[in-house]
Order: C-alpha cells, then sequence, then structure tokens
C-alpha cells in the first residue's frame, strides 16, 4: 500500500509540475511578443550570461579540446589512422562538446544565479511589489533573461568551438609533431555547413532552457533562505538534465544515418 | 442615494490546498477612509490583501473596486485598476538592483513612461515628503536603516498617487519611537492626499493612530467592525482579549506542542 501510495504521489507532483512550467512557458512566450520591451534588462542580462561566461567557457573549452586531441592520439595509433585526428577533434567539439559544455558551465554560473535573484526577490515581496508598480513581472525579468539566453549562448557556443579546436591544434602541433597547415587543412575539409548550424540551434535551445530553469524555479520558491536555496539546486539540475536530454533529441533528428 | 463604497468585499473564499485561511470574509471601506484589520498572527490579513490587490485570486466571493467587480475584470481592466492601487509592504519590499531614487519612481519611469530627470525630481520631492533628505535618493536599499527602508516604501507608495493605499504591517520591527513617526507620516500622507487606506497590523497603538473604522480578522472571518472610538466598549470578548494582548480568553493560540 505504502509503495503505491508513494508512487502516486510522485506521479501527481511531477505532473503538477510539468503543467506550472508548461503554464510559466506560455506565459513568457506570450509577453515576448507584447510591448512594453525593457531594453536596458536584456543588454544587462546579455552581459551576465554571455560576456561574463567567456572566461569560464574558454577555458572548459581549451582543457577540453586538447584532452580530446591526446586521447583521440593515443586511441587512433593502434589502426594507424593519426591523419583523422583533426577531423575527429573539429567534429566532435562543433558536434556535441561546444554547445554541451558551454551550455553545462553556464547553466552552472547562470540559472543558480537567476533562481536565488529572483527567489531573494519573490521571498523579499518584490515581485508582489512589481505588480502593485503596474509592471508585469514576467517582462521585467523573466523576458530579458529568456532572449539574453537565446542570443548570447550561440555566440559563447562560436567562441566555445573556436577555442576548443584550438585547444586540439595545441596539442597536435606542440606536443605530438603535426605539421600545423595540414592539420588546419584537415579541419577546414572535415567541418560541414551542418555541423555549424546544428551547433549554433543548440546553443539557442540551451540558452532558453537555462533562463527558463532559473527564472521558472527562482519565481515559485516559497519559504525563505532554505527555499531559495532548494530553487537554487533544482535550477541547475533541471538546466543541466534538460540540457542532456535535449542535445540528444537534436543530435538524434539531426545526424540521422 | 448612499455612495458607492470605495472596496467592497463580500464572502470571499481563499484557501491553500486544504487549509481554509478566509473564510466567507466581508467588508466595506467608504471613500477616504482608514480602515485597520486587526488579528493575530497567522490570521489570513495578508492574504486578504493580497486578495483585494489582485495578487491571490479567491476560491469564491466577490470584490468590488468603485463598484467593479475585480474578479471578473479583463486583463486590460485589471491593469487599469492597479494603477490606482499603492502599497506598503511589510518589509518594504525595495528592489536592491537599484537606487533609493528609482525605487520611488518605478512606478512613473517603467508604467507611465516619464522622463528619468523628471522622474527623479518627483522622487526627491517624495522623499523630502517622508522626511528624507535628498542625498539619500542615490543610495542602494542596503546601505539604509529599517526605518529609512519603511519612509522609502512609503515614498515609493505614494509616488504614483494611487486612489488606495495599502499598508502591511506598517510599524512591525521599528523602535517604539520610529513606529510612531511612520505612524504620523501616514496619517498626513492620507489627510493630505485624501486617499482611503486599508492597513494591517497587530499592534495596537499604531491601529488607535491610523484607523477611523477597525475591524477584527479571526478565523477567517470579519468578527467584530467598528469606529475606533468603540473599539474599547466593544462588548466583544475576543476583542477585548486582542486589544489588551491577554494570553486567556476565548482566543485559543495553537501552541506547538504535540
Amino acid at each position: 500500500m505504502n509503495f503505491f501510495a508513494t508512487v502516486g504521489r510522485f506521479t501527481l507532483e511531477a505532473l503538477a509540475a510539468l503543467g506550472r512550467l508548461a503554464i510559466f512557458a506560455a506565459n513568457s512566450v506570450r509577453h515576448v511578443l507584447q510591448p512594453p520591451f525593457f531594453l536596458k534588462n536584456i543588454g544587462q542580462q546579455m552581459m551576465v550570461i554571455g560576456y561574463y561566461s567567456l572566461p569560464v567557457v574558454g577555458l572548459t573549452a581549451l582543457f577540453t579540446g586538447a584532452a580530446l586531441a591526446q586521447q583521440i592520439y593515443v586511441g587512433s595509433e593502434r589502426f594507424n589512422a593519426e591523419s583523422t585526428m583533426a577531423a575527429v577533434v573539429v567534429i566532435a567539439i562543433v558536434r556535441e562538446l561546444g554547445p554541451v559544455l558551454g551550455g553545462l558551465m553556464v547553466a552552472g554560473r547562470v540559472s543558480s544565479a537567476m533562481a536565488a535573484e529572483i527567489g531573494t526577490m519573490r521571498v523579499t515581496e518584490q515581485i508582489d511589489a512589481l505588480v502593485t508598480l503596474s509592471t508585469d513581472p514576467y517582462k521585467y525579468l523573466v523576458v530579458p533573461r529568456l532572449l539574453a539566453g537565446l542570443v548570447t549562448l550561440p555566440l559563447l557556443v562560436i567562441v566555445a568551438n573556436t577555442i576548443g579546436v584550438f585547444g586540439g591544434f595545441l596539442v597536435a602541433t606542440q606536443r605530438l609533431g603535426f605539421n600545423p597547415g595540414n592539420y588546419l587543412v584537415a579541419t577546414m575539409n572535415f567541418l560541414e555547413t551542418t555541423d555549424i548550424v546544428s551547433s549554433l540551434v543548440k546553443a539557442g535551445v540551451f540558452g532558453v532552457i537555462i533562463s527558463l530553469m532559473g527564472c521558472y524555479h527562482g519565481y515559485h520558491s516559497s519559504g525563505g533562505a532554505q527555499g531559495v536555496g532548494r530553487a537554487t539546486t533544482n535550477a541547475v539540475v533541471s538546466a543541466f538534465i534538460l540540457i542532456l536530454l535535449a542535445n540528444l533529441i537534436i543530435t538524434i533528428t539531426v545526424f540521422q544515418s | 442615494m448612499t455612495q458607492t463604497p470605495k472596496i467592497e468585499l463580500a464572502g470571499v473564499k481563499k484557501r491553500f490546498g486544504s487549509k481554509v485561511v478566509l473564510d466567507g470574509v466581508d467588508l466595506t471601506v467608504l471613500k477616504g477612509e482608514s480602515l485597520v484589520v486587526i488579528g493575530g498572527s497567522g490570521t489570513g490579513k495578508s492574504v486578504l490583501l493580497k486578495c483585494i490587490l489582485g495578487l491571490l485570486r479567491p476560491e469564491s466571493g466577490m470584490i468590488r473596486i468603485d463598484g467593479k467587480d475585480v474578479l471578473r475584470q479583463s486583463h486590460k481592466e485589471r491593469k487599469a485598476q492597479m494603477a490606482k492601487f499603492g502599497m506598503l509592504f511589510q518589509g518594504a519590499a525595495l528592489f536592491d538592483s537599484l537606487p533609493v531614487w528609482e525605487n520611488v519612481s518605478f512606478g512613473l519611469m517603467k508604467a507611465r513612461g516619464m522622463k528619468r530627470n523628471e522622474a527623479k525630481e518627483i522622487a526627491i520631492e517624495k522623499l523630502q515628503r517622508v522626511g528624507l533628505a535628498a542625498d539619500v535618493a542615490n543610495l542602494h536599499p542596503d546601505e539604509l536603516s529599517g526605518g529609512m527602508k519603511k519612509r522609502v516604501g512609503l515614498a515609493r507608495a505614494i509616488a504614483t498617487e494611487p486612489d488606495i493605499i495599502f499598508f502591511d504591517e506598517p510599524t512591525t520591527g521599528l523602535d517604539p519611537i520610529m513606529a510612531d513617526v511612520i505612524n504620523d507620516l501616514i496619517v498626513e500622507c492620507v489627510r493630505d492626499l485624501g486617499v482611503t487606506t486599508v492597513t494591517i497590523t497587530h499592534d495596537m497603538a499604531s491601529a488607535r493612530k491610523i484607523a477611523d473604522q477597525v475591524a477584527m480578522l479571526y478565523q477567517g472571518k470579519i468578527i467584530w467592525q467598528g469606529a475606533k472610538e468603540q473599539v474599547d466598549n466593544s462588548n466583544n470578548a475576543y476583542v477585548d482579549q486582542f486589544i489588551h494582548g491577554r494570553a486567556d480568553g476565548p482566543i485559543k493560540m495553537a501552541v506547538r506542542s504535540a
């Protein structure tokens, strides 16, 4: 009996959360299209999400690209296929690692901060205060973050991809004795338009997920400092899971054999 | 002909899950009147305010502002309605990312599109009204004391020149002298602006100072309403117990023992 009650309660709670999220997302989209637009807030959020994430995303990409090159070299040595290294590095970075790792790093940085900020505004009644001052909290808080996420993540991922490939290039030419010219030519030859487009589409989707999770969990937080803490954790965890799930779905859809 | 009440509630019910918070509230506030709702902690006073403001939606009942049923209004009408309201929150609820003057003139700039320099002038004027010097305008809320925050909150509530102002525990967390200063400011603002106000508090000193009418909320219902002068001889055991702050009486506090 107890087991069924637990399963039932869990299912109900999960469905209720899904419903709340759907309503939240629908409200947000509705408000994206209607004036007034708080352009200053969008600019601020683009700085927070994009510009200030550059160091962490850049370092992540650099180290990952370098480690990837080393591993592929060691692995492919057995098949005498060192020459395919450049191709594997660029494809792995652009198709998967650049957007996914970039998205995860930004989610860790930004979803948590958004949830904490909006959650604190919720529990200190600042969101209610916005409403009493005739300002829609969706328009003022949520929409600028969603738009900033949608626009800046692709830009960040372009940077991450470039630095990631460069990391591989460094290891290949400095440690493994590859010819720099040949390596770059091989890189360019194997990179296709589909790779870049899918990378940017992923980034845009991840950007929306990051902002949506941060805003949603912050907006629905309750119960003081503890509630805000919970919202922050939930924002990051759910952003991570949704990014990985969305990545899988996009990869399966775009890269059918 | 009798005048249309500014605010009119009938049978308002609100519950959270299985917990009934408001169980059929009936309340009338006339234009220019100051109503103080008293009641113990957790009796739903804040929920009542939020229902009138439209921040929460009651399950049943009717709420009329200026004779218009706010629960059956379109989105647009509600927005127009909201412009009539001002609210001073318990913790002041100042936007901590903005300097004081932008807090005060937030409604003017964001909702009414006023230019920044004009809005700043008005903000400074409103700050002076509540007894704050012009140099406070550029501080951030985290640099202010509790009493100053309340003053800024009050300045923000009156900045848009609303018809109705709500005060949520305006004196809670202040020392008695600062509480009285805030009370005086509220009385002054209300008299000068001619607005209708609803205040919720459990501070009887504050209630006696601010109120024209007093209503007591207990177990989700208004159990007594009358003029301030009658509060001491209400012949209501609940009201007597509350205003004298006695532990013994018909009101049993839910003490968490089991």
